[in-house]
C-alpha cells in the first residue's frame, strides 16, 4: 500500500522532476533578451521559467504593433489563442456550499500573475514559433475605465474569433475588429458570464454538497468515511 | 507556370492558384454594384452531413459560395466558468466531455499541467498506460473519421467497418477504465488503477485488426477515383494561411507543416521512448488531411505495440496528498490531440480549485478558418471541406 500514508506529511511530495530541475535556459533567456531588444519600452516585464515557458507583458497602447514585430522580427508565426483574465476574486464561491459553516471571509485584493499587471484584466496570447517550437505567453492591461484594446486581426487573421469570444464573455471592446457579434450567446445576452463577479446560477440556486466531493485515493483509508458522507450529501 | 503576378499566388502550387483564383472571384462579385441577390444557403442545425449542431450559413452565386460563416453555440456549455468552482480532481469529468470521441486524451493535458505547478511527476509505469490510452483514444476517434467521411461523400460502406473495428478499440478503453467513452481515469499523479490482466495480449490482437481497417480503407476510399475527384485540389490551405489562423493537427500537417507535440515538446510521456514517423503532405487539400490521418492511425497503432512491450513496473500512482491543493502560479501544458493541439492555460491561486482555467481546443481553432476557405467553393465541396477539417461540436464550444 504505496498509497496511504500518515497525516502531516503532505509536503514530501515525490518528485523526479526536482532533481532532475534545469537550473538555467539558455535558448529562452536570450530569446527574451532578443525580444526587450526588438519591442523596447513596450515591454513591462518578463518573467523566464527554465525548461518551461516565457512570460512577457506589453503595455496597452504597444499591443497591436508588439505581436506584429514578434511576428515578423522572432518569427512567432504560429497563432495559438487569445483569453482574457478577470483577476478580481470572485465574489462567490465554494464558501457557501456548505450551509452550516459561517460564510469564510473574502479574498478582495486584486491580485495580477506572472509578470504582474495594473488592471483588473488581462489579455493573453500565445504565439508559438513554428520552426524552433518555442512558445510566448503575451500579456497586456486592459484598462479598467473602458475595457477596450486594440484588435489584432489584421496582423493574425485567427485571432477574430477568439476576439469576438473575450468580447462575449469578458465584456473587452476591441478595436478595429471587424465584426463582434456573439458567438455562443443570444444577443440580447445581459452581462458578461466569465467575469468573477458574474454568479454561477446553478451554484447560487442549490448548495453543492461541496467538501463531500473531495476525492479520496483508491484504497485510501477512508472509504467508509465517503460512504457514509455521500448518503449524507444525496439526502 | 504563373497565372496571376499578385505576390500570393506565385507561391503556391497549379492547384493551389486555381482556388485562390476562385476565392478571389468571388471577393470581387460580392463588390459589383449591381450584384443580383443572391440565395442564402442554411446548412444545419440538423443535418445530417454535420456531425452534431453545427448551422453553416451560405450565400450564394448560383452553385458558388460568395460568403459563408459557421454559426456556433448550439453546443455551449461554459465548461470554463464551470471548472472555476470545482476542485482540481472534479474538473476531468467535465473536460472529458470536450471532444467525445477521444475523452483520454482530454483529460491528459490538463493534469499535467496541475502536476506541472504543484511539481509532481507520475511514475513510469503510469506515464506509459498513459500515452497507450492516449494513442488508443486516437484511433478509436480518428478511425471514425476515415469511415464517416465515406459517408459525406455518399459512400455507405466505411462507416460500417470503422463502427465495427472502433468498437474494439473501445473495448479495450472500457476493459482498463470502467468508461467506454468518459474514461475519468487520470489524477493527479497517476492513474486510478493498473491495467487489468490480459489486457496487453488483447490489445496487441486489436492492434493488427485496427491495421487491417486502415489498410482496407485505404483501398476502398483513397484509391477510390470518385474520392480522389472529390478532394483533391479542393480546399487548399497555404502553410502560412494555416499557421495564421492556428490549425493544428493533421490539418497542419497536411499542409506541409512538419510539427508534432509529441515529437517537439518535452513532455512527461512515453513518446520518446518509441521510434515513430510525423507525416506530412506537401498539398494541403483536402484529400491530403484525410490521408495524413490514415497514416497517423496507422503510426498510433505502431506506438501502441512498441509501448506495450516495454511497460516498466512499479506504481501508477505517486504520492500526493489527499486533499490537492495546487500551488499558487500559472501554466500551460498542450499535447497531440486526435484532433489537433489541445492545451489548458491554467491559473492556480494555491486553492482546492483552479481561478481560471482557459481551455484551447482544436476545433475552435480549425473551424476559424471556414470563411476564409469556403469563399469560391461549390455548394456540395462545402460538405468534403467541412468533413476534411475533422471537428467535433464540443470540441468548438466547449
Amino acid at each position: 500500500m504505496h498509497l496511504q500514508k500518515p497525516k502531516g506529511e503532505v509536503n514530501q511530495l515525490s518528485s523526479p522532476a526536482e532533481t532532475t530541475a534545469v537550473v538555467a535556459d539558455t535558448v529562452r533567456d536570450e530569446m527574451v533578451a532578443a525580444i526587450r531588444t526588438t519591442l523596447g519600452t513596450a515591454v513591462v516585464d518578463t518573467l523566464v521559467k527554465p525548461g518551461d515557458d516565457i512570460w512577457v507583458r506589453v503595455t496597452t497602447e504597444s499591443w497591436c504593433a508588439s505581436i506584429q514585430a514578434l511576428k515578423v522580427a522572432h518569427a512567432f508565426d504560429y497563432f495559438c489563442f487569445l483569453s482574457a483574465i478577470d483577476w478580481m476574486p470572485s465574489p462567490y464561491g465554494r464558501g457557501e456550499d456548505d450551509p452550516s459553516e459561517p460564510a469564510p471571509v473574502r479574498d478582495t485584493v486584486i491580485r495580477p500573475g506572472y509578470t504582474g499587471g495594473d488592471t483588473r484584466m488581462q489579455l493573453l496570447v500565445r504565439l508559438v514559433n513554428s520552426v524552433t517550437h518555442l512558445g510566448i505567453n503575451i500579456k497586456a492591461d486592459v484598462p479598467n475605465d473602458s475595457f477596450t484594446i486594440d484588435s489584432i486581426c489584421t496582423v493574425f487573421a485567427g485571432a477574430n474569433w477568439h476576439e469576438r469570444e473575450a468580447h462575449e464573455m469578458f465584456g473587452i471592446g476591441f478595436t478595429g475588429h471587424p465584426d463582434l457579434r456573439n458567438m455562443y450567446l443570444p444577443m440580447d445576452f445581459e452581462g458578461y458570464p466569465m467575469r468573477k463577479d458574474f454568479p454561477l446560477l446553478a451554484r447560487m440556486v442549490k448548495p453543492w454538497p461541496g467538501i463531500v466531493d473531495v476525492e479520496p485515493l483508491p484504497g485510501g483509508a477512508d472509504d467508509d468515511v465517503k460512504d457514509g458522507a455521500s448518503e449524507e450529501g444525496t439526502s | 507556370m504563373t497565372i496571376l503576378n499578385d505576390p500570393v499566388s506565385t507561391k503556391l502550387g497549379n492547384r493551389q492558384q486555381l482556388s485562390y483564383i476562385a476565392s478571389q472571384a468571388a471577393d470581387a462579385r460580392l463588390n459589383v454594384e449591381l450584384e443580383t441577390e443572391g440565395m442564402t444557403l442554411n446548412i444545419g442545425p440538423q443535418h445530417p452531413a454535420t456531425h452534431g449542431t453545427l448551422r453553416i450559413i451560405a450565400r450564394l452565386d448560383g452553385e458558388q459560395v460568395v460568403w459563408a460563416e459557421p454559426s456556433c453555440g448550439y453546443m455551449h456549455r461554459g465548461y470554463e466558468k464551470l471548472t472555476e468552482v470545482r476542485t482540481f480532481p472534479q474538473v476531468t469529468s467535465l473536460i472529458n466531455r470536450i471532444d467525445w470521441l477521444g475523452s483520454f486524451a482530454n483529460e491528459v493535458p490538463f493534469i499535467l499541467a496541475a502536476e506541472k505547478l504543484m511539481n509532481v511527476e507520475a511514475p513510469p509505469r503510469a506515464q506509459w498506460i498513459r500515452t497507450i490510452l492516449f494513442e488508443l483514444s486516437r484511433i478509436a476517434n480518428v478511425s471514425l473519421f476515415l469511415g464517416d467521411l465515406g459517408v459525406q461523400l455518399g459512400a455507405i460502406t466505411p462507416v460500417f467497418l470503422a463502427f465495427r473495428d472502433r468498437e474494439y478499440v473501445l473495448n479495450l478503453i472500457e476493459s482498463a477504465t470502467g468508461g467506454r467513452f468518459h474514461p475519468n481515469f487520470d489524477r493527479i499523479g497517476g492513474l486510478k488503477d493498473d491495467l487489468p490482466a490480459g489486457w496487453i495480449d488483447e490489445t496487441k490482437v486489436v492492434m493488427k485488426k485496427l491495421r487491417n481497417f486502415c489498410d482496407e480503407i485505404e483501398t476502398l476510399l483513397f484509391g477510390n477515383e470518385i474520392f480522389q475527384s472529390r478532394t483533391r485540389g479542393i480546399g487548399v490551405i497555404p502553410r502560412d494561411v494555416a499557421l495564421q489562423y492556428g490549425l493544428s493537427g493533421a490539418n497542419l500537417r497536411a499542409s506541409g507543416v512538419d510539427w508534432d507535440l509529441r515529437r517537439d515538446q518535452t513532455i512527461p510521456l512515453a513518446y520518446d521512448k518509441v521510434d515513430f514517423k510525423v507525416w506530412t503532405h506537401p498539398d494541403g487539400d483536402s484529400f491530403a488531411r484525410c490521408w495524413v490521418r490514415l497514416q497517423e492511425t496507422r503510426e498510433a497503432t505502431k506506438i501502441v505495440d512498441q509501448l506495450l512491450d516495454g511497460i516498466p513496473s512499479g506504481p501508477v500512482m505517486a504520492k500526493v496528498p489527499k486533499i490537492i491543493k495546487v500551488p499558487e502560479g500559472e501554466a500551460w501544458v498542450s499535447t497531440e490531440n486526435p484532433l489537433g493541439e489541445m492545451g489548458y492555460y491554467v491559473v492556480s491561486r494555491g486553492d482546492l480549485g483552479p481561478f481560471r482555467v482557459k481551455i484551447r481546443s482544436a476545433s475552435f481553432n480549425n473551424i476559424s478558418i471556414t470563411p476564409w476557405l469556403l469563399r469560391g467553393v461549390y455548394v456540395p465541396d462545402i460538405i468534403t471541406i467541412l468533413a476534411s477539417l475533422y471537428f467535433i461540436l464540443g470540441d468548438i464550444d466547449r
